[in-house]
């Protein structure tokens, strides 16, 4: 076990499981990524993507059916869990219910066979750490949830490991709960700097935590960018979808120069920034709802006639849904005024309708 | 008890007890709320009505008897309120039948819990296998003790074909004998006794969450020490229940210390001078005194075990939400 390195490299790592009827199901294809020294990578995706299984293949509580892991340069992907010494944190906590607070913390190192005097100073560190001092006495249940993920954090980092493992682990906490402890989790990834790999479905988590995300789709990695890419040039319509790209419309094409090309839909004309090369008369244009505005005039580019048809109140601004004439549907963040039977136009800039092939 | 309200029962502490539910001050509070309304609202709860025929039970089959025979035992035919309890203790055939009865209930109470442990935690994990084995395992509380008794004087007696087969393979020639002795209760008393000890701990060891076992692994603990450390522990308490359960099933061992043992010599169990007591001398006096007894050594044994008990964590044995 050592506690630090320069580059964790996953070569083309699978994990295939049995299905029923004698099906093979790839839970994970082929994932290739190098994970540098302290860098914060979130695995970004819906659930049954295959994060939560590269999670746990990197962790050695899943073997893999393929490929490798190296750390450095020493192959990690066949020793298990409890050799490769990374700190893990599970979704649901996954604290010991019999030991007090500081003998959870505690743990790692006493299976380290590390000396009880030695211990406790470092449990008080990491206690400090994620400020639940005065607490070492309790045991887990008398802890809200909150409290007790902050354990599950102070127990995987006690053992100063060289990569810190987290499995979704907002997800049980409270919308007001998970947003203090994100901020928490990133101020102690700031003081540590050790190397950690972030599961979640939630893209504000990834977008705010990670230095670099991996978008997966269906076990196949999607796209490996920093959250700026990701946000603003996703690779490909699936990774836009999961982005917040509400609109996604099938378009023809009518015609492309540099990188711009025009389209055409039933009732409107839309020109865009192309993505991907595109193969075929048809494509898809992938648009987010606050990229669209209320445009006051019905002439320029990009503008397109529509009736509102629904709306969202959303506080700051409302979620509008707007039909043009031809029936199709454009999700809409717009000011809180309208009203639905409206008669609007909207607009859009070139550079943010992104066009990617049509999809079968 | 049977006679709890449904206020008490809101108020009952979680299954596994206080030492979790203490912290949770707004659960007593829930629950005095809950408390309030009712009683406002019905002065009296007709539901609970529906707990009268199992009070009525308990009344007419456990209690009365129980304290019937209480009172039968300090009424001997001749001397004092005492008489039985100083005979029990003084007679030579009477008092050490605890020994005998503790000689072998205590074995094959630790030999039912010790076995059933590591099987169980080795079948804690799903697999093909799991289901055959444990119906496997299990078939044996379908049959009665007389029913296994029978099995075991054909396949261990000394013409059975335990003894046929080691002789054909001579393998061990001298003569083998399991039954009409110790052994051949103790063997009797673990087979009938294995099924439940394996359920129960069985039950105990799935409804550890597994993931604590995963979370140990990831902080260097390998299978012994997650052995050790996570599930030893968290069974602790579900290990002295089994073991309270299985003990009082083979204390009051009889119709295999009869048909499988030597019931006038070395397996001369309490049951046996009990009935001997109430059905060869009509001594329901001393029957009675004889069962006071025995009850009451169980009552020690369970006691110092639960005892023991209170040692262990006994709150919810999952790692927090999920």
């Amino acid at each position: 076990m050592k506690h630090d390195f320069s580059e964790l490299r996953l070569d083309r790592v699978t994990r295939r499981f049995a299905a029923s009827g004698g099906h093979v199901f790839n839970a994970l294809s082929d994932m290739t990524l190098t994970i540098r020294r302290g860098e914060f990578i979130a695995l970004l995706g819906p659930s049954g993507c295959g994060k939560s299984t590269a999670l746990n293949c990197i962790a050695g509580l899943l073997p893999l059916s393929g490929g490798t892991i190296k750390l450095d340069d020493t192959r990690i992907d066949t020793l298990p869990p409890e050799r490769r010494g990374f700190g893990m944190v599970f979704q649901n906590y996954a604290l010991f219910p019999h030991m007090s607070v500081a003998k959870n913390i505690g743990f790692g190192l006493r299976m380290r066979g590390v000396a009880s005097s030695a211990i406790a100073p470092r449990v008080a560190n990491a206690l400090k750490l994620v400020q639940l001092t005065g607490q070492e006495h309790k045991l887990p249940g008398q802890l809200s949830g909150g409290q007790q993920q902050r354990v599950a954090i102070a127990r995987a980092i006690v053992i100063e490991p060289p990569l810190i493992l987290m499995d979704e682990p907002l997800s049980n906490l409270d919308a007001k709960l998970r947003l203090e402890t994100r901020s928490e989790i990133r101020r102690i990834h700031r003081e540590l700097g050790r190397a950690t790999i972030y599961v979640t479905h939630d893209q504000d988590e990834a977008l705010s935590l990670a230095d670099r995300i991996v978008v997966m789709k269906d076990g196949v990695v999607q796209q490996i960018a920093t959250p700026q890419q990701v946000y603003a040039e996703p690779a490909n319509l699936h990774v836009a979808r999961f982005m917040g790209y509400r609109n996604v419309i099938d378009l023809a094409v009518i015609g492309e120069r540099d990188g711009r090309v025009a389209l055409e839909g039933p009732d409107f004309r839309l020109s865009g920034t192309r993505k991907l090369p595109l193969a075929g008369a048809r494509a898809a244009v992938a648009i987010r709802p606050e990229e669209i505005t209320i445009a006051g005039a019905s002439d320029g580019d990009n503008v397109i006639a529509g009736r509102v048809d629904n709306v969202e109140y959303g506080g700051r601004d409302s979620l509008v849904d707007v039909v043009t004439a031809g029936g199709t549907r454009l999700h809409v963040r717009a000011g809180t005024h309208l009203q639905p039977g409206a008669n609007v136009f909207v607009h859009v800039p070139a550079e943010r309708v992104l066009v990617y092939p049509a999809e079968a | 008890m049977s006679g709890a309200g449904p206020s008490q029962g809101a108020n009952r502490a979680p299954p596994g007890g206080s030492a979790a539910a203490k912290p949770h001050a707004w659960g007593d509070r829930a629950s005095a709320i809950a408390r309030d309304t009712l009683a406002a609202r019905a002065p009296f709860d007709r539901s609970l009505l529906l707990v009268a025929p199992a009070t009525a039970f308990m009344l007419l089959l456990f209690i009365y008897p129980f304290l019937y025979g209480l009172i039968l035992s300090f009424e001997p035919a001749e001397g004092g309120a005492l008489a039985n309890y100083r005979k029990f203790f003084t007679t030579d055939n009477l008092w050490p039948t605890i020994w005998t009865t503790l000689r072998l209930a205590l074995p094959a109470t630790l030999i039912n819990v010790g076995v059933a442990l590591p099987i169980a935690y080795k079948m804690r994990v799903k697999s093909r296998w799991q289901r055959w084995i444990t119906t496997l395992l299990v078939v044996p509380i379908t049959l009665g003790t007389v029913l296994i008794a029978e099995g075991m004087l054909t396949y261990f007696g000394p013409k059975g074909w335990l003894a046929q087969f080691l002789q054909l393979l001579h393998a061990y020639d001298g003569s083998i004998r399991l039954t009409h002795n110790y052994w051949g209760v103790l063997i009797s008393l673990v087979i009938s006794g294995f099924p439940f000890a394996f359920l129960l701990i069985l039950s105990y060891v799935t409804g550890i969450d597994p993931v604590l076992a995963r979370a140990a692994s990831t902080l260097g603990a390998d299978a012994k020490a997650q052995f050790r450390h996570i599930y030893l522990p968290l069974l602790a308490p579900g290990l002295a229940m089994c073991f309270c359960l299985a003990f009082v099933q083979a204390f009051s061992v009889f119709p295999s210390a009869v048909l499988l043992g030597a019931p006038a010599g070395p397996t001369r169990v309490i049951s046996i001078a009990a009935y001997e007591a109430a059905f060869e001398q009509y001594d329901y006096s001393l029957a009675s005194a004889i069962a006071m007894i025995m009850g009451f050594v169980q009552l020690i044994i369970v006691a110092v075990v639960l005892w023991l008990r209170n040692w262990f964590y006994k709150g919810p044995v999952t790692g927090g939400k999920g």
